[in-house]
């Protein structure tokens, strides 16, 4: 069970997601409309997670995103989810790079897959991160000539990477042992001049980082 | 080209120029302009004579008065009369008296700067063009009619017969003359009388004032369609998803039931993503939130043709990142579409409160904006905000697409 600190200025999703929250098991300690609630609210309740919408009033552009960010720099480990109507690969950078521990940046279109969604929630409540398959894919498809020589399936793994699956994930989505997922992952990494990494968090930043830095 | 005026005419070929009604036209023109002239001296000169002397009754200030408007009727007809030897119509640039009524008119006459420009050119035309004209019509003639009189002198010699000769021969070179002080006159009274930008300047102003608020207004417009659909349609659709995909979970898997809710899931998350794409379409969240760069960056994230970014530009006047934004976006699609391009690249800066913006493709080139493409709408796109379109679409390639739109203040 998680105390989720909410926040998301439409009325309607907010209910929907406290149905969601809740439905998992999990208890909404903070349902904030404004950004402005949802930094009061978590300074009181100190919740073990933060949900948030990108664009909240009052001038309905980023607030619930600086919000977020602000919650990484004075709360380091604060595990927060943010959802997004589009994904704007500015906003994901933003985000990502903003501090360590469990970080999220999900299309609200995913909430829809109820299951697949709350499992997201546990992996950043848990301290991973988690990159919407969408940046993931137009990342990818940014990146052309090291990403030619990976094979079609190192590809699908180093997406799943991407997105912030562990190994044990990656083999479960592709139907293949944990040890094939660690080799392709080596294959992956020594192909792309990546370091190996120990834990999954810098395995993703390094990834998107990669992936990142041949876009600009 | 059709010609329009006489120094257009003085380019042709000799032989087309002397057989055409150009310099007869000329002729005519400066015959003309030297009997006006004269008689407008007269005129003038009995106006302002006769004002001075009958001051002291109230018609002497009535000659007076029609003496400081003369200029309007004699531009009037210069205007005319240019047509002898220009035949694209001189505007008049008076305004129309806003009352009906003599004093209305003369009242509207008397502030208009155009008055007074026509005062000072029926002055000069008075007192000076029409020496210039006669001088030059009598020079030409007088010579001519010296060589062809010349048998008739009182001991012609040689020149009996040469001189008819020379003069025969002189009429066509000196058409050439004429023809360049006729072309020269009208000129002259065409940037004074009917000039093309100084109170036609004030309803362009107006105009493309009128069509940047357009702009602004459609872009607003379109803001406010992005925020409606944002907060109303698509927030519903996000809703319906988490619905249906609570109810997922309480239905038995396998069940027929389950099939038409995961059906319904589909449908519902398929219209969100389309509803999505159109939005951006609309109107980028990321350009309001975060400027002209990062909306790119993100458009090139989704472009299927790899691009090399080089877009550095502050936060700018919101119409101008609209207006680079739409020049980048449309150059982006027409890349894609019609040019088979296997690579963009896009570089920004701002120069001189200017945007500059340059999207190159390597594709076949060959683009056309008057194939009606999405070139020309992003021309008139371009001039609204007072900004230039410069096209290179060699056919084999490579296209490349160049927008300066001003963005000062």
């Amino acid at each position: 069970m998680l105390r989720v600190a909410l926040a998301e200025d439409s009325v309607l999703l907010r209910e929907g997601l406290i149905g969601v929250l809740q439905r998992f098991g999990h208890q909404v300690v903070v349902a904030a409309g404004t950004a402005k609630g949802l930094l009061d609210g978590v300074a009181a309740e100190d919740p073990d997670l933060v949900l948030t919408d990108v664009r909240m009033p009052p001038a309905f552009t980023d607030e619930g995103l600086r919000a977020a960010i602000t919650l990484r720099h004075e709360r380091p480990g604060l595990p927060v989810l943010v959802l997004s109507q589009y994904v704007e690969q500015t906003y994901a950078a933003e985000l990502l790079d903003s501090g360590r521990g469990g970080v999220g940046y999900l299309l609200k279109d995913r909430i829809g897959d109820v299951t697949e969604f709350a499992a997201a929630l546990a992996r950043v409540a848990e301290g991973a991160t988690v990159v919407d398959p969408e940046v993931v894919r137009q990342l990818l498809a940014r990146r052309r000539d090291p990403l030619d020589r990976l094979t079609a399936r190192e590809r699908e793994v180093l997406a799943l990477m991407a997105e912030g699956r562990s190994n044990a994930a990656i083999a479960r989505t592709l139907v293949v042992t944990d040890a094939a997922v660690a080799k392709h992952i080596g294959n992956v990494l020594a192909k792309l001049d990546l370091p190996p990494a120990e834990d999954d968090h810098r395995r993703v930043l390094a990834v998107l980082a990669y992936l990142r830095a041949g876009s600009g | 080209m059709p010609i329009r005026t006489a120094q257009e005419a003085l380019t042709q070929r000799p032989l087309t120029f002397l057989r055409s009604a150009w310099p007869w036209r000329s002729l005519a023109y400066l015959v003309s302009g030297a009997l006006f002239g004269c008689l407008l001296l007269g005129v003038l000169a009995g106006l302002v004579l006769g004002g001075v002397l009958l001051s002291v009754v109230f018609v002497g200030a009535v000659l007076l008065v029609a003496a400081l408007l003369a200029g309007v009727p004699v531009a009037r007809f210069e205007r005319w009369r240019l047509r002898l030897i220009d035949s694209e119509p001189a505007h008049d640039p008076h305004r129309k008296p806003s009352d009906p009524g003599v004093r209305a008119w003369v009242r509207t006459r008397l502030r208009e700067q155009a008055t007074w420009r026509e005062l000072g050119f029926s002055v000069i035309c008075a007192g000076a063009l029409w020496w210039l004209d006669a001088g030059a019509v009598g020079a030409a003639g007088y010579t001519v009619v010296l060589f062809l009189s010349a048998p008739f002198g009182r001991d012609p010699g040689a020149w009996a017969y040469l001189g008819p000769v020379i003069g025969i021969g002189l009429i066509p070179v000196i058409a050439f003359p004429l023809t360049a002080w006729a072309g020269a006159r009208a000129a002259l009274t065409r940037a004074v009388l009917a000039p093309r930008d100084a109170e036609l300047g004030e309803r362009l102003v107006e105009v493309s004032q009128s069509r940047a608020r357009l702009v602004d207004a459609f872009e607003l417009e379109r803001r406010r369609i992005e925020r409606d659909l944002h907060d109303g349609a698509q927030q519903r659709l996000v809703a319906l998803t988490m619905t249906l995909g609570l109810a997922r979970l309480d239905v038995p898997p396998g069940s027929p039931l389950a099939a038409q809710l995961d059906e319904a899931h589909h449908q519902a998350k398929q219209a969100l993503a389309e509803l999505r794409e159109l939005i951006r379409g609309v109107h980028p969240q990321v350009l309001t939130g975060r400027g002209l760069g990062a909306a790119v960056a993100d458009l090139a994230g989704r472009s299927p043709i790899p691009v090399d970014l080089d877009v550095q530009v502050p936060r700018l006047p919101s119409q101008a990142e609209f207006t680079a934004y739409f020049v980048i976006c449309e150059a982006m699609a027409n890349a894609v579409k019609h040019s088979g391009a296997t690579r963009l690249r896009i570089h920004g800066r701002v120069l001189a409160e200017t945007v500059l913006i340059e999207v190159r493709d390597d594709g076949s080139g060959g683009a056309d904006p008057t194939l009606g493409s999405g070139l020309a709408g992003l021309v008139d796109r371009v001039a609204v905000v007072d900004g230039r379109l410069l096209l290179s679409s060699p056919p084999g390639g490579p296209t490349t697409i160049r927008a300066e739109i001003p963005c000062s203040g």
